[in-house]
């Protein structure tokens, strides 16, 4: 047990780089993700068919097909395009792109929430149509969407393990190159599993508060 | 393309069975599970609670990697079809008892009341009147929970389970990059989506016809 505690005290300043590469790979896709996932709520709200469509199969495409596909795709992919990049951003457009697929639906919820009677209000008082979008709708819409975005962040941070498949030096692969090293896999892991519960578990609490101030606020 | 697509069926068998024999495990382990998240006593509430979220609060790669090499390097030596299978089972086990926990929500509290006034045991009650409406309701969210187990189980293809995601990482590597395999997965994966999809539309119409009848 002591052998197994000095380990864990040996490893963990590895797995601490590896958590923070984590976190950078979730706040980018998160600062892509979430700006593509309203535009494409928007979109796929839209009158114009040849806006609506292509916003409607871009969400569908990427909330079926799995994040491993997409991730590999982006991947793989891009070097054949022509366009050279880093396993690092790769994987952090990967990941906006999933998160914009979800996060649409998500949004638009939210946006639907918002009562029609303040749209109608905004065009009584004469506000052009952009206008009631950007200071009546999309304020509160984001707004009642919160909790349920800030759940597709905890999954977002957990799929940042896939990219370990794509050489992202990230948590999951820090753990099993200690692995590898060490032979002692079952240990390695078990940390590395620890360290993920360790942000997943409190920021799943914050969630849950998130939701009921937002629920109490609405009642 | 077409050559690309027809080479990645022969994933799907391997798709299909890690993903339908992990959705069977947890439907099962996730009956006991709720019953324990319910039970009146602190012990049994509180274990269950914690297996949920530690099940639930670690990436499904992570624990195919716990199981597969950790387990696997001196403990339990599991096939990666095996390893995948229980992993994926024991991570669906905790999303499907709190998909039971919602169907018991639901219900309204009468229902436990007039049963007991009937005298009817616990387990009676249990069987005969909670459990066939928790199932009823528990039907469309288990089955958007089996369609999103379809695409998380890809994570197989990491520790070395010959499905779709393995065959068309195979087929892409060979290939020197390109899209073409992964457009060609994406739609195999959204085609297998669809007919769940509709099976469980399906299913969900014909209990509630049994219901109301």
């Amino acid at each position: 047990m002591s052998g197994l505690l000095a380990n864990w005290a040996d490893w963990l300043p590895q797995l601490w780089k590896g958590l923070l590469v984590s976190l950078q790979l979730t706040g980018a896709a998160l600062a892509a993700g979430l700006p593509l996932g309203l535009a494409l709520a928007l979109l796929s709200a839209a009158r114009a068919p040849w806006l609506k469509w292509p916003a409607i199969a871009l969400v569908e495409v990427g909330r079926g097909a799995p994040a491993l596909v997409v991730l590999q795709m982006v991947y793989y992919g891009l070097p054949s395009a022509g366009i050279s990049v880093s396993a690092f951003v790769s994987g952090a457009t990967a990941l906006a792109l999933t998160t914009g697929a979800y996060t649409s639906e998500i949004l638009r919820a939210g946006i639907n929430a918002v009562p029609k009677g303040e749209v109608e209000a905004g065009h009584a008082l004469g506000m052009t149509p952009g206008d009631v979008l950007r200071f009546v709708v999309i304020p509160q819409g984001v707004i009642f969407a919160v909790p349920a975005l800030m759940g597709f962040a905890i999954l977002i941070f957990q799929a940042t393990a896939l990219t370990f498949t794509i050489a992202i030096p990230e948590l999951l692969a820090r753990a099993y190159r200690i692995g590898a090293a060490t032979y002692l896999y079952f240990d390695v892991l078990v940390l590395a599993g620890l360290v993920y519960l360790a942000i997943t578990i409190p920021f799943g609490w914050l969630v849950n508060r998130a939701a009921r101030r937002l629920g109490s606020h609405l009642g | 393309m077409t050559e690309t697509f027809l080479a990645l069926l022969k994933g799907v068998p391997v798709a299909l069975a890690v993903t339908g024999l992990s959705f069977l495990i947890g439907a099962v382990l996730g009956i006991p599970l709720v019953l324990m998240r319910r039970a009146r006593s602190v012990l049994p509430r509180l274990a269950a609670r914690i297996y949920i979220d530690v099940m639930r609060g670690i990436p499904p790669v992570v624990w195919l990697f716990i199981i597969f090499f950790g387990l696997g390097s001196g403990i339990v030596t599991l096939s990666p079809f095996q390893a995948a299978v229980l992993g994926m089972g024991l991570i669906s086990a905790a999303y499907l008892a709190e998909i039971y926990r919602g169907g018991f929500l639901t219900l309204p509290a009468g229902q436990n009341a007039a049963a007991v006034a009937l005298g009817l045991t616990r387990l009676d009650t249990l069987r005969y009147v909670l459990a066939p409406q928790v199932l009823r309701v528990s039907v469309p969210p288990m089955a958007t929970f089996l369609v999103s187990l379809l695409k998380d189980t890809t994570v197989a293809s990491t520790i070395g389970v010959r499905d779709v995601m393995m065959l068309v990482t195979q087929q892409a590597q060979a290939a020197g990059g390109g899209f073409a395999p992964f457009i060609a997965a994406a739609v195999l994966y959204i085609l297998l989506s669809i007919p769940v999809a509709a099976l469980a539309r399906a299913m969900d119409a014909r209990m509630r016809r049994r219901i109301t009848a």
